[in-house]
């Protein structure tokens, strides 16, 4: 019997089934579905965090009081590190392998007035005039805080493109006045957009001169600790590399900072690849977890195609023993179970698929994703699902195919 | 010779007990012959006609099917001999519910590797030779049990068998839709069939050319 023949007959009784068939492969449904959206998410986040990462520019390295995702964290003992200052950052640019460095604080502010209008959920960082450059930020219009603003303490700030939106939707913010947590600030320059992240805005950011925030918003002592210490960002001169740096900066803190070879840092040198490795640590929970689940979906997918397969081989045994009169072979009927399964939980593949995709179609839209089922995934899904039937299948078929003819045509 | 049985024997276990279905028969039928088994039930005749039709091995004994020992056999030569060489009539026509009339007569054909263009024209003819042309896309719940035993005749002319069985056909029927059935056996054994015919019933028997009669696994009359 040919091959395509016996794909009618198992998608014959396919469609005889439709009910049954479909709750027996929900468990497949559900584990292809569960894959294909999880791996194309993941995928758009690839796509959106590399983007993100690589926007903090390529090779510059963060010194903070504290490394970024550090395991468990003792508060104690970052409260008693030194904070990180000023002279900390002079002494970082006398470093031949530094180019530029950027020392900087920031924190949120509640209030931001113009006129009748306010915005809140701002970070406002004091800068310096190097920092556009190291950490990618581009003035739209007006200019960016340069070393007189610095060193007058000039009251100027330059705003992102969320605060344009809230306060300025129809006027032209420069010259203008703003009040941070009322004090008055002149606006200077916009900045070039930069969208967002995870429907999170990345353009409610406002930059003022170092020197002005050190006058203006000095952290008062004794409260959050955490804010007086200062980050410096650090670029390396071209051609260093990221290990040579790291080392250098950490020599220069480690001496700056009196610690024994036995201690260890009371600072953090944070850098691109910390991120990508902070990420890659959580996607691969999620993958973790999403594999689990599919394992555990196809699992209990491939015993519900073993059970009501064992079902129809029952049902079906007159069947059986008419088509071995007819002349079936032991193969033809082998085949025709086998196929049946294989079919069921193709079929359970393919709404799984279709019902991943569309998840995944919905969280881009609703969130700003970019996210993207790669080809790969899709046939891995059937493959799965394939495997899956042809497990499952081979011990219901290989009983059907067994059967005594006599036997299963006396079968009642 | 087509069908030459020797000294066969058929023994059914059944828990401790043991039941010796056949018990040493001996017969031959030639090409062409159209034959009757007869005999009460449990005699043996149905365990006969399977171990013909190739459904069944033997306990012991010789079967030979055109001169071949169908011990030497697999199950996939068995297979294929039940496919091309034997028609099988049941008493409970055994059509497929789910198929029409017509893909019902085209099993067979589809297990032999006919084409479809082959198999439709093949069984679109048969179901007009039973007189059931206007049938064909009649599924078994829509057909009479006259018309599904015909149906059934058709299916088992399909590869053109050398040997027609047909276990109690009229079983199922009221005389009257039995005696048109009987006459299409009549009619195909005239133009030249071989048929064995299981029953117990004489009235069907009396139309076969030949009677043998088994009881207790013995055949007692020829």
């Amino acid at each position: 019997m040919s091959f395509w023949e016996l794909a009618k007959l198992a998608l014959g009784t396919f469609h005889a089934h439709r009910l049954r068939s479909f709750l027996t492969v929900l468990g497949i449904i559900i584990g292809v579905m569960t894959v294909i959206s999880i791996v194309s998410l993941i995928q758009g986040m690839n796509y959106e965090v590399e983007r993100q990462i690589a926007s903090l520019g390529s090779n510059v390295i963060y010194l903070q009081k504290v490394s970024w995702g550090m395991g468990s964290i003792d508060w104690d003992e970052i409260t008693r590190r030194p904070d990180l200052t000023y002279d900390d950052a002079l002494a970082l640019a006398r470093l031949p392998v530094v180019a530029k460095v950027a020392p900087m604080r920031s924190r949120m502010i509640g209030r931001l007035n113009y006129r009748n209008r306010k915005v809140t959920n701002i970070e406002m960082a004091g800068i310096t005039p190097s920092y556009g450059t190291l950490a990618n930020y581009q003035v739209e219009t007006g200019r960016f805080i340069n070393s007189d603003d610095s060193l007058r303490k000039k009251a100027v700030c330059v705003i992102g493109g969320y605060i344009i939106d809230n306060l300025f939707p129809d006027e032209d913010p420069l010259g203008k006045q703003l009040l941070i947590e009322g004090k008055s600030f002149t606006v200077i320059g916009t900045l070039v957009r930069k969208g967002s992240f995870l429907g999170q805005s990345m353009d409610n950011v406002l930059f003022i001169p170092l020197s002005t925030f050190e006058k203006s918003f000095a952290p008062k002592r004794g409260y959050g600790e955490f804010a007086h210490s200062l980050s410096i960002l650090i670029e390396p001169k071209k051609g260093v590399t990221l290990e040579r740096i790291i080392d250098q900066v950490r020599e220069l803190m480690r001496r700056r900072h009196g610690l024994g070879y036995d201690k260890p840092d009371d600072f953090g040198i944070n850098s691109q690849e910390t991120l990508r490795q902070i990420y890659h640590n959580i996607s691969r929970v999620a993958f973790i977890v999403m594999i689990a689940v599919a394992a555990i979906s196809l699992l209990v997918g491939g015993i519900g195609i073993m059970n009501i397969m064992l079902v129809a081989v029952a049902e079906r045994t007159r069947e059986i023993g008419l088509r071995k009169a007819l002349g079936a072979t032991t193969k033809d009927i082998l085949y025709q179970f086998l196929l049946e399964s294989v079919f069921l939980a193709l079929m359970g593949g393919l709404f799984g698929v279709i019902l991943g995709l569309s998840i995944a179609k919905v969280v881009e839209l609703a969130f700003h994703l970019h996210a993207a089922a790669p080809l790969w995934i899709i046939l891995l899904g059937f493959g799965f699902s394939a495997t899956v039937g042809i497990f499952f299948g081979i011990y219901p078929a290989s009983r059907a195919a067994r059967l005594d003819p006599i036997q299963a045509l006396r079968y009642e | 010779m087509l069908l030459q049985v020797e000294n066969l024997t058929k023994i059914y276990s059944l828990g401790k007990t043991s039941v010796r279905a056949l018990d040493g028969v001996s017969l031959e039928i030639e090409e062409g012959e159209y034959v009757a088994l007869m005999g009460p039930s449990g005699s043996g005749k149905s365990t006969l006609m399977h171990i013909l039709g190739c459904l069944d091995r033997p306990t012991s004994g010789i079967y030979r099917f055109n001169g071949q020992d169908t011990a030497f056999l697999n199950d996939t030569e068995l297979a294929r001999l039940r496919n091309q060489k034997f028609g099988f009539v049941f008493q409970n026509f055994n059509l497929l519910p789910r198929l029409s009339a017509l893909a019902n007569v085209q099993l067979p054909m589809l297990y032999a590797g006919v084409n479809r263009r082959e198999r439709i024209n093949r069984a679109v003819e048969l179901l007009n030779m039973v007189g059931l042309g206007d049938r064909v896309n009649h599924r078994p719940s829509e057909l009479s049990g006259g018309e599904m035993q015909r149906v059934a005749i058709a299916r088992a002319l399909a590869n053109k068998p050398t040997v027609l069985l047909a276990d109690e056909p009229t079983g199922n029927l009221d005389s009257k839709t039995g005696g048109e059935i009987m006459n299409i056996f009549d009619r195909l054994a005239r133009e030249g069939n071989t048929i064995v015919l299981v029953t117990h019933d004489p009235t069907v028997a009396r139309y076969a050319r030949r009677l043998i009669r088994l009881q207790d696994g013995k055949v007692v009359y020829e």
